[in-house]
């Protein structure tokens, strides 16, 4: 199967939801470090929930370039597609 | 806006931690030890329960007499990088002694123990490469990872079977898969299942890195670490580690028995670009080194230490990592609650480390201790006895 940007987000912000302390109001344009207060580790966690639920990995390297929850679903979408 | 702008948010918390009157953390200063366990801080005796010095060796005469004899003879410093004027007799003699100790063919040796992390892992794992890394490395190996080219992957803590899974995920796609773990983790002293991640590496083809800087001199019947505690030295294809916790100097070295590490000197940045070790700390190491291979008693009071401290924070209701190691850490739950409990405990004569998010795994605050071969058990029932007294202050524990 492959997924959209849009199914990727969506589970992206799903799996955020489900920490009580994440803002009920985040969307794809939400930036992961200074709307939802996440440090370094904290990114790096999270990343790693979103790579099993998708069965991908994102190498470090790429997550310097990601702001928002819609560029993390980019990236990852890209990543399945054997980029 | 000053270049110190973006540091706003580390002034605020830097200033949570301090408000009310606490100490800063990250300053504290040892005016001098007493011995390996005792320093004077704030003009008061206390009892070092953080140091990394597991055998006490910082403060070994055999290693003072050597470092003196080699200050006279030798001077105080090489003024020069390993690949230019700073390579000495004594620079080999050292490598060649490291290497016969891990019974390995090759050693280099760094001028840090966090520059052999940066040294090796950015050299070895080239940009076509993967570096697969525990989710729990140290700094020294997350930095290494960044100054190296490769593609940087994270797995689960001590977890062989995530690892596995994203290796086979690599399945197929060209260049050395490089594993990083380390021997004992510095936060919660939590030991690697090496066996296992050794199995995971044979089987997938994988290279594997160990750092066994909190491990050496610990672990193993010969002290080699736990590569050598669980009988797979031969899967490991590099051990790093430093000279700065057990042998109680500083540097940093790797051991390999792979040809190639010899061209790790020509292109390991943070090997090449820094001043060599002195003279004075070679000497020094390799005095220490011989008492660490003739006094197996140290590892074993090591050990029975690390026991006595776990079993005693545990029995007054604390909660600790669930190995005894010689790192034993009594995690916390809140911020605020470990920088009081840190406080207390450093009036009433202990000194701890404090760790603080998100260098610590699980976002929890942690009072961290090591323990030493050199401690007695009157000092370990005392620092416990101190360890009560806050906990009940603070209303924490049972």
């Amino acid at each position: 199967m492959s997924e959209t940007v849009a199914d990727v987000s969506a589970l992206i912000i799903q799996t955020l939801l489900a920490n009580p302390k994440v803002p009920r109001d985040i969307s794809g344009s939400s930036k992961i470090v200074e709307d939802l207060a996440f440090d370094s580790l904290a990114v790096m966690n999270f990343v790693m929930e979103i790579e099993d639920s998708l069965d991908v990995s994102v190498p470090l390297d790429r997550l310097a370039d990601i702001r928002t929850i819609d560029d993390l679903a980019n990236c990852i979408v890209s990543l399945k597609q054997g980029d | 806006m000053s270049i110190f702008t973006k540091y706003e948010p580390l002034a605020r918390s830097l200033a949570a931690v301090t408000n009310g009157g606490g100490r800063n953390p990250f300053s504290v200063v040892i005016d001098h030890p007493v011995s390996s366990t005792v320093g004077v801080i704030e003009g008061r005796e206390t009892l070092l329960f953080g140091t990394n010095n597991y055998l006490g060796l910082s403060q070994s005469e055999a290693a003072i007499e050597a470092a003196i004899d080699t200050l006279r003879t030798h001077g105080v410093g090489t003024t020069g990088s390993r690949i230019a004027n700073g390579t000495q007799g004594l620079h080999r003699q050292l490598e060649e002694r490291i290497a016969a100790f891990f019974r390995r063919r090759h050693c280099m040796v760094f001028s840090t123990g966090y520059q052999a992390n940066l040294g090796m892992i950015s050299a070895l794992a080239g940009k076509d490469d993967y570096l697969l890394l525990d989710a729990d490395s140290h700094a020294s190996i997350y930095d290494g990872s960044r100054l190296s080219q490769a593609q940087v992957i994270r797995f689960r803590h001590n977890d062989p079977e995530d690892l596995h899974k994203r290796l086979r995920r690599l399945d197929g796609t060209p260049g050395a898969k490089l594993i990083v773990v380390e021997g004992i983790y510095s936060m919660m002293g939590d030991v690697v299942p090496m066996a296992e991640f050794a199995a995971v590496k044979r089987e997938t083809g994988a290279w594997l890195l160990a750092d066994e800087a909190h491990s050496v001199g610990v672990m193993g019947e010969h002290g080699r670490g736990v590569a050598e505690a669980c009988g797979v030295e031969d899967d490991v294809d590099f051990v790093v580690g430093t000279f700065s916790k057990s042998l109680g100097t500083v540097g940093g070295y790797c051991v390999s028995d792979q040809d190639g590490l010899d061209l790790i000197r020509l292109c390991s940045r943070p090997y090449m670009f820094t001043a060599s070790l002195p003279p004075d700390v070679i000497a020094a190491t390799m005095a220490a080194l011989s008492e660490l291979e003739q006094r197996p008693d140290l590892r074993h009071r090591l050990m029975d230490n690390a026991r006595r401290l776990h079993a005693g924070l545990n029995a007054i209701g604390l909660r600790t990592g669930p190995q005894a190691s010689p790192v034993v850490s009594v995690v916390l739950d809140e911020v605020g609650q470990a920088v009081q409990f840190w406080n207390r405990l450093l009036d009433l004569g202990v000194y701890v480390n404090l760790s603080l998010p998100p260098a610590t795994p699980d976002q929890h605050p942690l009072l961290r201790t090591s323990v030493m071969a050199t401690h007695d058990a009157a000092q370990i029932d005392q620092a416990i006895a101190i360890f009560a007294t806050v906990a009940r202050e603070l209303g924490i524990g049972g």
